[in-house]
């Protein structure tokens, strides 16, 4: 394998150490965990958001951290949930007695580790509230599966329910805009190629020349079947075809639409699939109130995409409008 | 059989020794229905376990079991940190006081092992997982203690049920973890938790005389 890193089992510390180097007036690394905070952590007077997962999905999450979106980001090992001590040194850096709310992506492990540190921290006192986020459409969310993967749609969480905290809302308000963005994202994705975690030194699965993955999650885990490669319409077609078929938009309805690249798909491509989604939505009568286009939840270096839909009303909109000012995004 | 603490610790540390010979294997299974993980957090979380325990006076046995499960929480990562920690820590439950146990005291470590990993995951036998090499490991030992066979025997038939779980595994669809997502794809996969505990009774079966 060929990868740009030093010593595979420092991957996770060198590249903390290089973006705290990088955004100093964002960020600090906790002394004793992989953890991310704001540099002012803890922030007075809001409530504080911490979320966080496996490395290797970078900016998710440690480029989030920052006003208007995360309080704190826990970097596991790659693709691995982080243990319940670091998340726990999370909760106890952010927490400025306002709570804590925490954003876990819907894997077995996420949920379990973030949930013994819930336990953790409020044995010291500290209020712990959790929502878990499952927004992958390509599995079937029943009691003969591990539920839906929390994929992109994580970021909106982190935007919304962080703008709401930057008022000074409650920890119930804070976490109640989180359950709503959660009842109302929905994505799907795709791949074209594997990934290879550095620790392991070969790709998870090989894909053939003409091959694609369709519901792809984002830890190089295989999705839910595979074909011959088709145009980037046709794959657009199908996986928002998906997402709305979950979501029931009605005509008039605005969303905001994210197309997400894992990391190898160059951004000219991920603009031709934002051509095909404006022009599905367009044509079913759906409006587009904000459309993302970059790298939001990577994947090492796969190669494919991620199609996200956030159904709005006035409420998510201010919130999704509001300012916000971290490393990885931006809003004026 | 009658094992003291310092016996302990010298298995948990061959543990170790046989989960970071089988990292590379146990990562490729996990490569095939998940992450690809499996091994390398096993082999770290082990280790961690080992150098913990260096420093332990190989007396108290259930505080060398609540050790390791602390340990494998706070380095495994995953869902196998957190159901094999907890598995450890609970199985230090039934021994509390103990500096020797005996068979019948592994068994009953086993069991609260099990029911430790089944609160934390939310999982039954059946669903392809580390419960499908545990389970009938469990229910192997107690028909042996039953029957009155050899510590050493008994060992042998658990750890041989355990295998018989994996190979099961093989057959079933995932219903639990990253596996879960694959569906029918999952079938024909061994799972990779089930294997890394078969491994586990395996090198406990090897260690007594």
């Amino acid at each position: 394998m060929k990868k740009i890193i030093n010593n595979p089992e420092l991957v996770v510390e060198d590249m903390l150490a290089g973006m705290v180097a990088a955004h100093p007036d964002y960020v600090r690394k906790l002394d004793n965990a992989t953890v991310l905070v704001r540099a002012n952590s803890p922030v007075q007077g809001k409530v504080a958001l911490v979320s966080g997962g496996g490395s290797g999905h970078e900016p998710s999450h440690g480029g989030y951290v920052g006003k208007g979106m995360l309080d704190g980001a826990v970097a596991g090992a790659v693709f691995t949930s982080p243990t319940p001590d670091q998340v726990y040194e999370a909760i106890k850096a952010v927490d400025s007695g306002n709570g804590v709310l925490l954003v876990i992506k819907n894997y077995t492990g996420d949920v379990m580790n973030f949930e013994m540190a819930k336990d953790m921290a409020e044995m010291e006192g500290i209020q712990v509230s959790t929502v878990v986020v499952n927004d992958d459409v390509a599995v079937e969310n029943s009691t003969y599966t591990a539920g839906r993967r929390g994929i992109a749609g994580t970021v909106f969480i982190h935007k919304l329910a962080g703008a709401k905290a930057e008022t000074g809302a409650s920890l119930e308000e804070v976490t109640r805009v989180a359950e709503k963005v959660i009842d109302n994202v929905r994505s799907m994705g795709m791949s074209i190629s594997s990934c290879i975690v550095p620790a392991a030194g070969k790709p998870n699965f090989t894909l053939a020349e003409n091959e694609m993955e369709i519901g792809m999650g984002i830890h190089g885990e295989p999705g839910t079947h595979r074909e011959e490669i088709k145009t980037s319409d046709e794959i657009t077609e199908h996986l928002v075809n998906k997402i709305l078929d979950d979501m029931h938009l009605e005509d008039g309805t605005e969303v905001a639409v994210m197309v997400n690249g894992l990391c190898s798909t160059p951004l000219m491509e991920l603009y031709i699939v934002n051509k095909k989604v404006s022009e599905m939505l367009t044509e079913k009568g759906i409006k587009i109130h904000k459309t993302f286009v970059g790298e939001f939840m990577t994947s090492l270096e796969m190669a494919g995409f991620s199609v996200t839909l956030l159904k709005l009303d006035d409420e998510l909109k201010e919130l999704l409008d509001a300012p916000a000012d971290t490393p990885a995004l931006r809003v004026l | 059989m009658s094992i003291n603490g310092k016996k302990v610790i010298e298995i948990l540390t061959q543990i170790a020794v046989k989960i970071d010979e089988n990292k590379g294997y146990l990562s490729e299974l996990d490569a095939t229905i998940g992450d690809g993980d499996h091994g390398i957090n096993m082999s770290k979380g082990f280790k961690a376990v080992t150098e913990k325990l260096k420093e332990d006076n190989g007396v108290d046995i259930a505080g060398i079991l609540k050790k390791t499960g602390m340990a494998l929480v706070s380095t495994v990562g995953g869902a196998s940190g957190p159901l094999y920690g907890t598995a450890f820590m609970k199985s230090s439950m039934s021994v509390n006081g103990k500096t020797e146990i005996d068979i019948k005291d592994f068994s009953n470590m086993l069991k609260d092992a099990l029911g430790g990993i089944k609160m934390r995951g939310k999982a039954t036998a059946g669903e392809k997982t580390m419960i499908d090499a545990l389970e009938p490991a469990l229910e192997a030992i107690n028909k042996g203690i039953e029957q009155g066979l050899e510590s050493k025997a008994i060992l042998k038939l658990a750890k041989e049920a355990a295998y018989n779980g994996v190979e099961y595994t093989k057959t079933i669809i995932a219903t639990k973890g990253r596996a879960s997502y694959l569906g029918e794809r999952s079938i024909g996969h061994q799972d990779a938790g089930a294997t890394s505990s078969a491994i586990i009774l395996e090198t406990i079966y090897e260690a007594i005389e």
